[in-house]
């Protein structure tokens, strides 16, 4: 083994000193052969022949010297390097051909690159700070009443992290905002409520002060302390050194600023950067619905588990449900029919990683679509060289290069061309590591945090993905070496000896590759284009246009209910009195806008859910001419009015799919609902409208007074004509004349809040269609140059028919028909993978079958035009033959 | 062909040349390709070219060291000599072939 590595340092290292050695070598033979031709004479022969039989006797100086040569190097690097520097000599010959090809590779792999990159970054390693984020795990309870998960209760959280042994720490972060008013714009801050042990169980230290002490997670309002991020540092506090126990005012509470993270860390929320931690004992304060901590109901906290090392999910989750079967016996009236669940984290519910997935896995099978396409167009430019250098090819062959050598030769210049491609897709990789944000609108005014990650599993898939491209690079010329008749093709120079009819065929088989996957990516296209109409065309049930949507956020001012309620009453009457409104409300919840509605259980008199369960539905608080404002009918009874207060009688709205599934087909008006403890009696009936996505099934839904159930977050809702920026102006004067320390949120419309809830339709829209008609665009091109390289080479064919009486028209329908032919062979390809594939557009799709004939046929049509265009000039061209000319050739 | 000459068996030829420098001493690649001939009585048909990767081979091994010295008459060449590491090889290899060559013998008489 020794001697081995020792034979191959010394080889390698003889690849350094080659002109020494090269002088070397030479000086030994010569010295040789003089020794030999002296015995030679003295054996009495002559000069010439003693010099011959020197010769005959080494075995040739040069043959000699080559076998030296391969005992000495390492051949298959020197190999390598000679083929390299002749590749690169051969791309920099053809400068055009080189920048087209790299440029297609750069777009296939880079697209490749950058998805990966997205989906590394934000399903499978989101939290690039966090220590071993692969033993984290996203915890979420459930609950058989209700189909998706749930948030968790304090006190059960407390229990589990008692009894559970496979855990190593229950980590609670439940993320919330708060605002900051920053001129008369109110400025949102994300913040996350976490339990005591955060930064130690997740792994993350403070560059300054300290994280959070055990125990400063509990007590109502005890520690009113906060770490903050190094951006919230940098940004609002400048950086300064002394920044630890001064305060700042969240909520209208001063805490104390104990801790800065390190830069990099945002939180462990995809999709928001985290700007301030505070302790689970400060939750009143950042979250509705009052004390939580001791009140097992509530449900609130969203939290990870970190394993123990060696278990695993599905230990973990055994030992989980036992404890969450045995909390059930214990607290049957809060927890029955309720579990707990672990999800692997590119699957948590709770954030973004879950909503992005769809858009993600279309992402990632259009960019490989993408790849496909590039490799076969630059697969089918390869084609057309290698018919340029077939003379190049037969003459190596001939003088004796093995097949292998030239395989070799190839390959290698298809990797530079794919190293080239990679380096350049993994430079705008890192370029577009945050472009993926561009495709999402803000909420409520905070950008979302959607980095990219760039690691080495991302780097060796873009290798793999450039070694693919390699061999089918390489491969794609190769194939045609194997069919070289050296002897014929060095007989004759002219055309079609070198296996015309197989390099037809490649090259068809490669434009039909490209036509199938142009026609996947359209008929997609057509698919989204049509969810995203039938969508606009849906109604959401309320007036999109001339409603404008903002609000005013008293809880960080400090504002109490009493407070709230008046500043509510006063800025209505300013509102209702400038010129253009029609009429406002308050209500707590935007329609379609990201939040999620609160849910409550209920019961109705004479009404007996099919389940044990109570059945929970949700509701929305809203204030007097709301139903006016949005421009929701009634269908019967009457809406809230300013009577409907705290003192008057509890009343309530429902929908018309509540009042069909719980009063069967009775008038409800005049009948009670139960809600949370406490009997309304409804007095309206709304018609239904959308109310989370504008793709939802009709739903029971209920309105209650906002009076009633007061919330100080409410949003406010104003019918008018004017634009938003008119009115922002006219608004933000109006607040700042009541308190002049409140901040208004952006003034948009309902159609704008209703557009940005289906941005994922036009991700998908945007990524599908603009890739389709790239491919549609290198397709055509493709079928454009194998026409119209038939055509220039069947020109004799062309003319002879000519000749023979054939007219122009008859060649050009021939010539048509070939491009056809291709096209429609690409389309049945196409139209199987399509029937395979479009099912992953599945929820993405709105009324609209991902079978959808319409989707199909406008693909076809669009193919058919598309490959038309790229057979006319071609045909053109073959119609113009002139036989005498051909003929005479 | 009158007297019939025996190809150098493969691998044989590291053996021929490590014994050869053993028995002589530090020699230039003609004159241990002169040796081999002589001892073979020119029976052995070798190509001297091959020669050369051979000693190159044993150099890479550490078997042989070379260095650039004057020859009898007075010429400029390269002197092999054996090392230690060669010594040793050169009792291995003799080994082995002593027992393959006895080995093969006792094939080819019984059968």
């Amino acid at each position: 083994m020794r001697e081995l590595c020792r034979a191959f340092l010394h080889r390698l290292a003889s690849l350094f000193r080659r002109r020494h050695l090269e002088a070397d070598l030479d000086a030994e033979l010569r010295s040789h052969l003089e020794m030999a031709v002296e015995g030679n004479l003295c054996q009495g022969m002559s000069p010439e022949q003693a010099h011959r039989q020197a010769l005959l006797d080494l075995g040739g100086i040069e043959q000699t010297k080559e076998m030296y040569r391969e005992q000495r190097g390492l051949p298959m690097i020197e190999t390598t390097l000679q083929d390299l520097r002749f590749g690169f000599r051969i791309l920099r010959r053809s400068p055009g051909f080189s920048v087209m090809a790299v440029l297609c590779l750069t777009l296939g792999i880079g697209a490749n690159a950058a998805v990966f990159s997205w989906v590394e970054g934000i399903l499978f390693r989101p939290y690039p700070a966090v220590s071993h984020q692969e033993q984290l795990l996203a915890l979420t309870g459930t609950a058989r009443a209700e189909s998706g998960p749930t948030d968790i209760s304090w006190p059960d959280l407390l229990d589990l992290q008692r009894s559970c042994t496979l855990i190593d720490s229950f980590i609670v972060s439940k993320i919330m905002g708060t605002t900051l008013s920053n001129g008369d714009r109110a400025e949102v801050m994300v913040g996350s409520i976490v339990s005591a042990n955060y930064f130690d169980a997740i792994g993350v230290h403070p560059i300054l002060g300290r994280g959070f002490e055990p125990g400063e997670d509990s007590g109502r309002n005890a520690h009113p302390v906060t770490v903050i991020s190094f951006q919230l540092w940098q940004g609002r506090f400048k950086g300064d050194p002394q920044i630890i126990g001064k305060t700042q005012r969240l909520n209208n509470v001063e805490h104390t600023i104990v801790g800065v993270m390190p830069d990099g860390f945002y939180g462990t929320f995809v999709g928001w950067a985290v700007q301030f931690w505070v302790p689970a004992s400060m939750e009143e304060n950042f979250e509705a619905g009052g004390y939580k901590l001791e009140d097992r109901s509530a449900r609130w906290i969203e939290a990870y588990v970190r394993l123990k090392p060696g278990v695993t999910r599905a230990q973990a989750q055994q030992e989980i449900s036992a404890v969450a079967r045995r909390l059930e016996a214990d607290y049957p009236e809060t927890n029955r029919g309720r579990g707990i669940k672990l999800w692997p984290l590119w699957q948590t519910p709770f954030n973004n990683s879950g909503t992005l997935l769809p858009t993600l896995e279309i992402m990632v099978a259009v960019v490989v679509f993408v790849l496909l396409i590039t490799c076969a167009n630059v697969g089918n430019l390869l084609l057309v060289r290698s018919f340029a250098r077939r003379h190049e090819m037969t003459v190596r062959l001939a003088i004796g290069a093995g097949r292998g050598r030239l395989l070799k030769q190839l390959l290698t210049e298809g990797l530079i061309l794919s190293a080239f491609g990679a380096a350049g897709g993994l430079v705008a990789t890192h370029w577009c590591s945050h472009a993926l944000v561009l495709l999402f609108p803000a909420r409520g005014g905070v950008a979302m945090h959607l980095p990219g990650e760039i690691d080495w599993r991302v780097l060796a898939m873009s290798a793999g993905v450039c070694l693919l491209a390699t061999l089918v690079l390489g491969l794609v010329p190769a194939m045609q070496i194997g069919k070289i008749d050296v002897a014929a093709a060095l007989k004759s120079d002219s055309a079609g000896v070198l296996g015309g009819g197989a390099k037809a065929w490649a090259r068809s088989g490669l434009v039909m590759v490209q036509v199938s996957l142009s026609f996947v990516l359209l008929v997609g296209a057509g698919l989204l284009l049509q969810s995203l109409q039938k969508i606009r065309n849906t109604s959401p049930g309320f007036s999109t246009h001339e409603v404008l949507d903002t609000a005013v956020n008293l809880v960080p001012a400090g504002y109490d209910a009493q407070r709230a309620q008046n500043f509510q009453d006063e800025l209505l009457e300013r509102v209702k009195a400038l010129p253009g409104v029609e009429s406002a409300a308050f209500a707590r919840m935007t329609p379609l806008s990201y939040r999620s509605f609160s849910s409550t259980p209920i019961a109705v008199d004479g009404y007996q859910h099919p389940s044990e369960e109570q059945p929970t539905v949700q509701y929305n608080e809203v204030g007097p001419d709301y139903f006016v404002t949005m421009g929701i009918p009634l269908l019967s009874g009457r809406e809230f009015t300013r009577a409907d207060d705290e003192k008057a009688a509890l009343v309530a709205v429902v929908n018309e799919t509540m009042a069909a599934q719980y009063w069967r087909g009775r008038n409800p008006i005049g009948e009670r609902v139960q809600v949370e403890g406490r009997w309304m009696q409804v007095v309206g009936v709304a018609m239904d409208s959308k109310y989370e996505s504008v793709r939802e099934a009709p739903k029971p839904f209920f309105y209650v007074p906002l009076r009633q159930n007061f919330d100080r977050s409410a949003g406010l809702y104003i019918r008018t004509p004017l634009s938003p920026e008119t009115m922002a102006t006219a608004l933000a004067r109006e607040v700042h004349a009541l308190d002049p320390d409140l901040a208004l949120y952006e003034v948009i419309t309902l159609q704008e809040e209703l557009d940005r809830s289906t941005s994922p339709q036009k991700v998908a829209l945007t990524l599908v269609g603009v890739l389709g008609a790239l491919a549609l665009l290198l397709a055509a091109i493709g079928l454009y140059g194998v026409i119209s390289f038939a055509v220039s080479q069947s020109s004799r064919e062309l003319g002879l028919r000519m000749a023979l009486g054939a007219d122009a028209s008859n060649l050009l329908r021939l010539v048509i028909s070939r491009g056809l032919t291709l096209t429609g062979g690409g389309v049945l390809l196409g139209t199987a993978a399509a029937l395979a594939l479009t099912r992953l557009l599945g929820n993405l799709l709105y009324k609209v079958s991902p079978r959808d004939p319409l989707a199909f046929g406008s693909a076809l049509v669009v193919m058919t035009i598309a490959s038309l265009a790229a057979c006319i000039l071609p045909g053109w061209r073959a119609a113009r033959t002139d036989p005498a000319r051909v003929l005479r050739h | 062909m009158a007297s019939p000459k025996s190809e150098v068996l493969q691998g044989t030829l590291d053996l021929l040349v490590l014994k050869t420098l053993e028995s002589m001493g530090p020699m230039h690649g003609f004159g241990i390709a002169v040796r081999i001939q002589q001892v073979s009585e020119d029976l052995l048909q070798l190509n001297q070219g091959t020669l050369y990767p051979a000693l190159l081979r044993l150099e890479q091994r550490g078997c042989v060291v070379s260095k650039w010295g004057i020859s009898e008459n007075n010429r400029n060449a390269k002197f092999y000599s054996l090392t230690r590491a060669g010594r040793k090889q050169l009792a291995e290899e003799a080994e082995n072939w002593d027992r393959m060559s006895a080995m093969i013998n006792r094939v080819l008489r019984t059968s």
